[in-house]
């Protein structure tokens, strides 16, 4: 088990090295001159001085060997530096860590909320004798993985805050500026894991071993929860760990439709600005969230389904 | 990408219903009579997609009024008979600019598609088919862009390239080349291990002859429905960077940025973001409901 878990704790830290290169790339070898971007930044003053230029290019060290500049670059990201944003001139690192907390307490309620309703709308649809509901409730997740999440947002907006006047629109605190913003987010996921749960209940519910426990006189509830869900929940885990670093990404959408500060809020800004550390900082910590997560889930895993014996070091989990 | 996240496992079974179509028997053109009258949603989501890319090409087709020029006197005038979809804060026909904005917001997901395809495809084709350490070094790097979420490597990329129509589409279309280059890596491994394939090499044919004869027409199958799948994330990671303001500039009326547009006015013309967002949700749902029908549904039937 020790083994494993460094194996894996190893493959991670890979996988984030592997994402700030790749991150490194797209954003510091593609056209586009990062130092006239950053001194155009924040200044509509016509042409920059060229002296100016060369000092900021030497400040960055864009005068050096592309190799050397990533080298420079990646030591500092593994002291977690990731360079100043260019257009606050504060830490990355601290800029991120200071709009953590709200982004987490969104993408955490609705997670939460995706994994209550869209388990629940699964295990209410394979459950349920009642065609027209089964049906009902089937054909609402393919509804809720196509609706923009963006658009879910502002039409929550429209009724519950502009008609019903239950929620406030916009910023607001505490839980009642959370509801509507983590409901929208809440929505794609949501769908997803109703899709994946309900899949793998209906295999679930066709193995020999429900009709053992039928056999055995197990009540039809019980079947349903205690036999088939603690198997089909698994597949519906994984998936779970799959979308955490999309739930993470979605934020900046909803931030920007709620105008709540955050992870996605400070990124939208980036991208418009061109802050280019910054938004290597974002890239960097979507995988990690990505990464991190997984590794929760795959090491939680054995815990659930004692079958699978990570000793061996197998890879569990869906690839 | 969620939506691929799903069935991208599943995507195998159109292949062979492709082949066995091919045969022309009357009694084949009564059982896709029956196969389409049994699903009304199917045939619904066909006539979707079939007018959104007439009024793609054809914008006049479906409305005669300009998409940019308002008219000062109806500012904000609710839908109705005169304007369908109402009209916005410069008096613009919002139908019209929801019908012109289709070509901006279809082009854009082509181009996406197109990225994702040639590029994801490649690079599963050369792992499947080169095999050795190449493989593993493409699959990791597959893999770590399926750890970056896929808006953040999109965004990433705006950054760099910078904005319009098309560098989104560009953008969206690399952020979601992983699971194409899995898919397509998949299919060539299943395609090289067939007796065919053997077969041509034992009889001495070149490599390339063996590549693109033999493993890349019995591997394409699954990319392509891959592709159709992907059609509606691929709308939807469109408009969600046009909603940003990453999209094609002002005037232009692309989907998202029609939404971000009518978001000021929310509170007092609902039309504005209603009726954009509903017709993103409706052609995407009209996409994953033919893609579902490709992916499955249609093999099982035969």
């Amino acid at each position: 088990m020790r083994r494993y878990v460094i194996r894996r704790i190893a493959q991670a830290v890979g996988v984030l090295w592997a994402a700030y290169t790749i991150s490194f790339l797209v954003l510091d070898f593609l056209p586009g001159d990062p130092v006239s971007a950053m001194a155009g930044a924040g200044s509509d003053a016509g042409p920059v001085d060229p002296a100016q230029l060369a000092r900021l290019r030497h400040e960055y060290g864009f005068d050096k060997p592309v190799l050397l500049q990533y080298l420079d670059y990646l030591g500092k990201a593994v002291r977690g530096d990731f360079g100043d944003s260019i257009s606050t001139g504060r830490p990355v690192t601290a800029t991120l860590a200071e709009a953590l907390p709200q982004t987490l307490a969104l993408a955490g309620a609705a997670l939460l909320l995706a994994v209550v309703f869209g388990g629940g709308l699964a295990v209410l649809a394979t459950y349920t004798n009642q065609r027209w509901l089964r049906q009902l409730l089937l054909s609402l997740p393919p509804l809720g993985v196509s609706v923009p999440t963006f658009w879910i947002g502002l039409m929550l907006v429209e009724l519950f805050s502009f008609r019903l006047r239950l929620f406030p629109a916009f910023g607001g605190d505490g839980l009642r500026g959370l509801a509507l913003p983590a409901v929208a987010l809440a929505v794609p996921t949501g769908a997803i894991v109703a899709q994946v749960l309900a899949k793998s209940l209906l295999t679930a519910l066709d193995e020999a071993y429900i009709e053992t426990a039928r056999a055995k006189g197990a009540g039809r509830a019980r079947i349903h929860l205690r036999h088939a869900l603690r198997n089909a929940s698994l597949p519906a885990l994984t998936v779970v760990g799959l979308l955490a670093g999309q739930m993470m990404a979605n934020s900046v959408v909803i931030e920007t439709v709620f105008s709540r500060d955050g992870i996605g809020r400070v990124t939208a800004s980036a991208v418009t600005v061109q802050d280019i550390p910054l938004v290597q900082g974002v890239v960097v910590f979507g995988s990690l969230v990505f990464v991190v997560v997984n590794l929760v889930v795959d090491l939680v895993y054995p815990l659930l389904d004692p079958r699978i014996v990570v000793a061996t070091g197998r890879r569990v989990g869906v690839a | 990408m969620s939506q691929g996240l799903v069935d991208d496992v599943a995507a195998g079974a159109v292949l062979g219903a492709e082949s066995a179509d091919r045969g022309g028997v009357p009694g084949k053109r009564r059982s896709v009579v029956r196969f389409f009258l049994r699903r009304p949603g199917l045939v619904a989501s066909v006539v979707v997609v079939v007018l959104v890319v007439l009024a793609a090409f054809w914008p006049d087709l479906f409305t005669a009024q300009d998409p940019l020029r308002g008219t000062p006197a109806q500012l904000f005038q609710a839908p109705g008979g005169a304007h369908w979809f109402g009209t916005d804060e410069l008096g613009r026909d919002v139908f019209a600019r929801v019908v012109h904005g289709a070509q901006l917001s279809l082009q854009a997901t082509l181009i996406a598609l197109a990225v994702a395809f040639a590029a994801g495809g490649l690079l599963g084709l050369v792992a499947g088919f080169v095999g050795r350490w190449v493989e593993d070094v493409l699959m990791r790097f597959v893999d770590v862009l399926l750890s970056i979420p896929a808006l953040f490597l999109s965004l990433a990329l705006v950054t760099a390239l910078g904005y319009g129509t098309v560098k989104v589409a560009v953008a969206v279309g690399i952020a979601s080349v992983a699971g194409f280059a899995r898919v397509m890596r998949a299919e060539v491994l299943r395609a090289r291990q067939a007796v065919f394939v053997e077969a041509a090499r034992s009889c001495g044919v070149r490599w390339y002859s063996v590549l693109l004869r033999h493993v890349l027409p019995n591997a394409i199958g699954p990319v392509v429905v891959l592709a159709t799948v992907e059609i509606g994330t691929a709308i939807l990671a469109v408009s969600s960077l046009s909603f940003l303001g990453y999209g094609a500039p002002p005037p232009a009326p692309e989907w998202g940025t029609l939404i971000s547009d009518g978001r000021n006015y929310l509170a007092n013309a609902w039309w504005l973001t209603t009726l954009p967002g509903l017709t993103i949700a409706v052609t995407v749902l009209a996409t994953n409901r033919i893609a579902r029908a490709l992916d499955g549904e249609w093999a099982r039937q035969r």
